[in-house]
């Protein structure tokens, strides 16, 4: 017990204080899950959008295959992005496996099934609404993308920082492709594995404790989010 | 208003049918309208109002029979308010101005134009609140303007008064009024016959899907031909 208590202590020390290599790895983590998020979001917005508005083969199959998507394990998509990225893979000669890069790529393809689907389920909701109007006054599809996404921004906010969570909160992908490298590719999650496993527990804990805020951080946005934009009672 | 070179008036609408679960909902409905007067469809609940108008507007394509107009490009010319207006998650103004944004109308000609709809509309100072908060007629008067800026020759309404209150009613008939006045032909659904007494020059009766009167209306209310005009008149048509 006194372990634990030890290493919380320093554990608050360390965040208290600031610690180079602690912020370092925050703010490494923050970097890759943002850009990896934003990415997804470019793609996922109007995928998802998409999917919902028009009518093409195959479109129930990608429905129901986004949303298996969003369940996809971290550790494959690690293992099919390593395997993509190794010297031998296809994209071998690029030279990204273990880089900053590759764990932006990895966190993407995690994400963007999620974003997807959710975008698909709230713009579907909204194009039963929407779809007489806009049709009478002629949009052209890209306009009827672009109008729908704008309408459901707050939901969809909150879809992409259902992205951010996963990103964020994932291990496999980042450790296969990054390999943990200190100074390097090190983010929080693989931190703590690395640190738990060698018994390190205060640098593990204090970027546990970093991880469950930011967690909660996210979530209490969401929340203020569906607050703030309730559907006003006409 | 200006008439454009080519008006998309006449609209011919010929033997036009729709069928659905093996209903007949529109049982071939033939009619011309020539000039953009203030069309009322009348007819009881489930007579097809909606449909019929749906079907001439284009929004649905009809199991048999056509939707002529007089020139191409027609669906640019018209255009259509539903029951329940929908209203973009966006401030008046900007619900106002979306068709004008749709086809590309530059920012400086579309403030004009919208504070002129709002001022139609009466809506001027609600231009910043967010639309979904108005009161249903000033949602409806909103959707009426949103669809009147793009100056369409036709204007379809279906059931614009449902569910509004007298004077809610009365100001939304206004602005079908000046809509009507600055040279848009409106067709109208309603199942209300004093609205239709004030808002008609001609009848279209509708009843279960066909076309069982079409009179000016001034002959219709003095005396439909039909049995059924004079029974939904005398207020004996239920169904």
């Amino acid at each position: 017990m006194s372990d634990i208590g030890a290493g919380f202590a320093l554990a608050l020390g360390l965040i208290w204080s600031l610690d180079a290599d602690f912020v370092e790895i925050v703010l490494r983590s923050l970097y890759v899950s943002t850009i990896a998020v934003a990415l997804a979001a470019v793609i996922g917005l109007p995928l998802g959008a998409a999917v919902a508005l028009f009518r093409f083969p195959g479109r129930h199959f990608v429905a129901v295959l986004l949303n298996a998507l969003m369940g996809l394990p971290p550790v494959v998509v690690g293992l099919s992005v390593y395997l993509v990225l190794s010297r031998a893979g296809p994209l071998g000669v690029l030279g990204l496996l273990f880089s900053v890069p590759a764990m932006i790529l990895a966190q993407s393809i995690l994400v963007t099934p999620i974003v997807a689907a959710l975008t698909r389920q709230t713009v579907e909701d909204l194009w039963v609404e929407y779809a007489e109007l806009m049709r009478s006054l002629g949009a052209r599809p890209a306009q009827m993308v672009a109008t729908l996404l704008w309408d459901a921004r707050f939901s969809l906010f909150t879809a992409v920082l259902a992205g951010f969570g996963r990103a964020s909160a994932e291990v496999g992908a980042v450790m296969l492709v990054g390999g943990n490298i200190d100074h390097l590719t090190r983010v929080m999650t693989t931190t703590i594995v690395l640190e738990t496993s060698r018994g390190d527990l205060p640098l593990a804990l204090g970027l546990g404790l970093v991880l469950i805020v930011l967690s909660l951080a996210v979530n209490g946005a969401v929340y203020l989010m569906r607050e703030v934009t309730r559907e006003p009672v006409a | 208003m200006t008439a454009p070179a080519h008006s998309i008036l006449p609209l011919k609408v010929e033997n036009l049918s729709y069928r659905a679960n093996g209903l007949v909902l529109i049982d071939s409905v033939s009619f011309a309208l020539e000039r953009p007067v203030r069309t009322v469809i009348l007819g009881p609940n489930g007579a097809g109002k909606s449909l019929l108008l749906r079907l001439c507007h284009g929004l649905i394509p009809p199991s048999g029979g056509q939707v002529a107009w007089n020139a191409p490009d027609p669906a640019r010319h018209q255009a259509m308010v539903f029951q329940r207006p929908v209203l973009l998650r966006r401030g008046v103004a900007a619900n106002v101005g979306f068709g004008l944004r749709l086809r590309g109308v530059g920012r400086a000609e579309r403030r004009a134009r919208v504070a002129e709809a709002l001022a139609l509309a009466g809506l001027t100072d609600l231009a910043d609140r967010p639309a979904r908060v108005l009161s249903v007629g000033e949602q409806q008067r909103l959707a009426l303007v949103r669809a009147w800026i793009l100056r369409p020759e036709i204007l379809f309404l279906d059931e614009p008064t449902a569910n509004l209150d007298p004077a809610a009613t009365r100001a939304v008939e206004s602005v079908i009024d000046a809509i009507h006045r600055a040279g848009t032909g409106i067709v109208l659904t309603t199942q209300d016959l004093h609205q239709a007494r004030r808002l008609a020059d001609q009848i279209l009766f509708l009843h279960r899907g066909r076309l069982i009167e079409r009179a000016p209306a001034e002959r219709f209310f003095a005396g439909p031909a039909s049995l059924e005009g004079a029974a939904f008149i005398k207020g004996d048509l239920v169904w």
